[in-house]
């Protein structure tokens, strides 16, 4: 399936872009985790969480949804 | 009357001005159940870090999980407190040292549910809402902010 996803802030900055798209057969947040750590190597020493359209997920969950964001710690306000 | 729009954007780009916020509170008046407001400022903090100064945030989003996770606190919010009405603004892009970049409003008949509610309200949109900080350094280097 497509999964559409979202880099932001200082994951952004590892990642040199802020979407993309890729082809993906897994079955897990975790799965799909595995590629991009392969991909951006320095993404495994960072802190984020997973939202799955628009929610936060656990690594353990199953993709259900196309769009995928990791979100680097919170700073609002 | 309660005053609950669905789902509308909390951002402004740049710092939110004392003008808007002297504004928001002129708009109050014609409210006149109102018996108490309260108001919480976030204000960007030139952070001394290890000897260098941070001269602004540069605020970034998920902007469509931020306005609906905005929306869900508004939402909860209500249901807990006994509000009149209540505003919430967040800067994007750059704001420096010394400006607001959060403008928190709350409204109600009697004053002790606002200090509740602002409380809560501040605490949730710190915890919940995916907005990104990089600090920027007076020397144009960066790190990029944690809430603690």
């Amino acid at each position: 399936m497509h999964i559409n996803i979202k880099y932001f802030g200082q994951i952004a900055e590892i990642t040199q872009k802020e979407a993309e798209t890729l082809e993906f057969s897994g079955n897990l947040v975790s799965d799909l985790l595995e590629v991009l750590n392969s991909k951006y190597e320095n993404l495994k020493n960072k802190d984020f969480k997973v939202a799955q359209n628009q929610e936060l997920v656990s690594f353990e969950t199953e993709l259900s949804g196309q769009d995928i964001a990791l979100l680097p710690p919170f700073a609002g306000g | 009357m309660k005053d609950k729009k669905p789902m509308k954007s909390v951002f402004k780009e740049g710092a939110i001005t004392s003008e808007f916020i002297g504004n928001s509170i002129y708009k109050h008046q014609t409210k006149t159940s109102i018996g108490a407001h309260n108001i919480f400022l976030g204000q960007v903090r030139a952070d001394d870090i290890d000897g260098k100064i941070v001269s602004a945030i540069e605020y970034t989003a998920y902007e469509d999980m931020a306005n609906q996770k905005f929306h869900e606190i508004r939402e909860s919010a209500f249901e807990k407190f006994e509000l009149t009405c209540m505003h919430i603004y967040h800067s994007l892009g750059t704001v420096k040292a010394g400006e607001i970049c959060l403008f928190v409003f709350v409204s109600s008949p009697r004053r002790k549910v606002v200090f509740e509610a602002l409380e809560y309200i501040v605490e949730a949109i710190k915890a919940d809402v995916p907005v990104f900080g990089k600090e920027i350094f007076e020397d144009e280097s960066h790190q990029w902010k944690v809430n603690s």
